[in-house]
């Protein structure tokens, strides 16, 4: 195929432990480490992956975010995609909003495929792949740990609840990657020079003329409830009177 | 008046547990009629479990063949023509309902709520992100259909003991040729499934390898317990995929949870934080998994799990 189009997504690094705001308006993020999604990262590795063995040309990374993402898109091109599309907005839009957003560059784009995690590590949402399927009327094929692309079809390996499953769509199609697809490379220095010079354009949300989608309301954030402290037992037989205790034997 | 349609897990035999947990999420709105939709290939004996469970006033049933398997593709256009009267449907959050959900709410035109953990009113939930560290509070808007997901661990099953009238219906939806089911492997076991069991046993990195997570089967197999990793024994190969906890695996809520050489990474954490009882065994005293376990005990696991699972009898 000519073209993957992979979305990378700029979110509070794996490593942070977010805090809620004071006021409960939302989650502190000044200051704090700034990532690609992990699950994008292994997306993009998995384009590279089939563009390196000749099956695809071109690997183009997309955002949605603000000027900032312009860090992760870059570190993206410095893995190895080719070019770089970061959809602007200070805002952050709601991920029907986003997934209408993508269309519009899939349409521009006319990708044979489109990875990207399977959730982002802030919002937990796990929506974005499935949401941009439906709207372009592709196939979707989420959680995959294996692509096998054969022609103008894949076979795509998922992991589900009872264990693995294996469906075959038709191209293009988007597919979510999970933790086993591949292990993301680590980016080299000069490719951190190399891809200063890589193209990385930037399209304002609003020029794609997207219909937002009705919004849910963000009213609040607070810290989950706390478990009770518990108990530090010796031994075995300390571990065995505390679990009859309670009345688990 | 709140109408909520919910959409049956099930492997073409029986109803997925989840689906108990996810009517009972639906209870919680006041003044709900909830109605459970079963799209299948033979829908018999799933729709009977389905119209026994308490708080459901109808199911309803699709049957063909294109519904063997639950392909989300072909799925979403019939839920879609299905879901017109409702004001809410709602699925488990479970990998059936992460895969099929958004592509519903996609096709209705409206944004959808994932892992709702409580029920503040009709259009108002609460529900974790950033692997559970922190709860927000939603608002739907209320002219528009809610879709959302729920998350079991965060509810009881309701009762059985109902039976509900079940009812076939038909619907006008066009099912797309792009996606086709090729086959499933489930991992063999005849221990208790994790998600629902009442007991599981954890095992993490340092049990070291695929052989020595034996010790973990056989202290399951005395308790009766389900077995569980973490995604750093998963990631090492010791067991399968499916037997993850935590963010990105699983997210359980048993009796007794007893985590085995995890150190309790939050992305751990966050798949077993409602679990009735917690029991650490780790080697490092100051491994994070201490702070939320219920009973800690600091010892090489190599010991301290054959000594337990031989005081067990």
């Amino acid at each position: 195929m000519d073209k993957i189009l992979v979305g990378l997504k700029r979110v509070v690094d794996y490593n942070v432990r977010v805090r809620v705001k004071s006021d409960g308006s939302g989650v502190e993020t000044d200051g704090v480490k700034m990532s690609i999604n992990p699950f994008d990262e292994i997306a993009l590795e998995e384009a590279l992956r089939i563009k390196e063995s000749g099956g695809a040309s071109e690997i183009v990374v997309v955002s949605v975010g603000t000027s900032e993402a312009q860090q992760q898109l870059r570190t993206g091109l410095a893995m190895g995609a080719d070019r770089a599309i970061l959809i602007t907005t200070d805002d952050a839009p709601d991920v029907l909003s986003c997934a209408r957003a993508l269309l519009e560059i899939v349409n521009r784009e006319d990708p044979g495929l489109v990875i990207v995690g399977k959730q982002a590590i802030d919002d937990d949402n796990a929506q974005t792949g499935q949401m941009l399927a439906a709207l372009w009327g592709r196939p979707q094929a989420t959680c995959a740990s294996k692509i096998e692309l054969d022609g103008d079809k894949a076979i795509i390996t998922r992991e589900i609840d009872v264990g693995m499953e294996r469906i075959e769509i038709d191209l293009p199609a988007v597919v979510t990657a999970d933790l086993r697809l591949n292990e993301p490379r680590y980016v080299k220095l000069p490719d951190i020079m190399k891809a200063k010079k890589k193209p990385l354009d930037e399209i304002a949300f609003a020029e794609l003329g997207v219909e937002a989608g009705p919004q849910i309301a963000h009213s609040s954030y607070e810290p989950p409830s706390e478990r009770d402290k518990g108990v530090m037992v010796d031994d075995v037989q300390g571990l065995v009177t505390s679990l009859k205790d309670r009345g688990l034997l | 008046m709140s109408r909520i349609l919910v959409i049956a897990e099930h492997d073409g035999s029986t109803l997925n547990a989840s689906i108990a947990k996810t009517v009972a999420c639906a209870a919680q709105i006041e003044n709900a009629e909830i109605d459970v939709l079963v799209l299948a290939d033979a829908a018999g004996p799933i729709a009977a479990e389905a119209a026994s469970l308490a708080s459901v006033s109808r199911v309803l049933t699709i049957e063909s063949e294109s519904n063997a398997h639950p392909l989300a593709a072909l799925l979403a256009p019939q839920i879609v023509a299905a879901a017109q009267n409702y004001t809410h449907v709602f699925g488990p959050s479970t990998t059936f309902g992460k895969d099929l959900m958004p592509r519903v709410a996609a096709l209705l035109g409206v944004n959808q709520i994932s892992d709702i953990m409580s029920v503040a009113g009709s259009h108002e939930f609460k529900r974790p992100i950033y692997a559970g560290n922190v709860v927000v509070t939603l608002s739907a808007p209320a002219d528009v259909i809610v879709v959302a997901t729920v998350r079991t661990a965060s509810y009881k099953a309701v009762a059985t003991g109902n039976s509900a009238p079940i009812e076939s219906i038909s619907v006008d939806a066009d099912l797309p040729t792009h996606t086709r089911f090729v086959d499933a492997q489930a991992g063999s076991s005849d221990r208790p499934d994790l998600q629902t069991a009442a007991v599981v046993v954890a095992g993490g990195r340092a049990l070291g390898s695929v052989e020595n997570f034996d010790l973990i089967y056989t202290l399951a197999d005395k308790l009766g317990a389900g077995v569980g990793a973490s995604r750093a024994a998963v990631d090492a190969g010791y067991v399968a995929n499916e037997l993850q906890v935590g963010q990105t695996g699983k997210i359980i809520a048993p009796d007794l949870y007893i985590a085995i050489g995890i150190s309790g990474a939050i992305q751990h954490l966050t798949g077993i934080k409602d679990a009735g009882t917690i029991v650490a065994i780790n080697k490092d005293e100051e491994a994070p998994i201490f702070e939320v376990a219920d009973i800690g005990l600091a010892g090489d696991l190599f010991t301290v799990v054959p000594e337990l699972t031989e005081a067990l009898g």
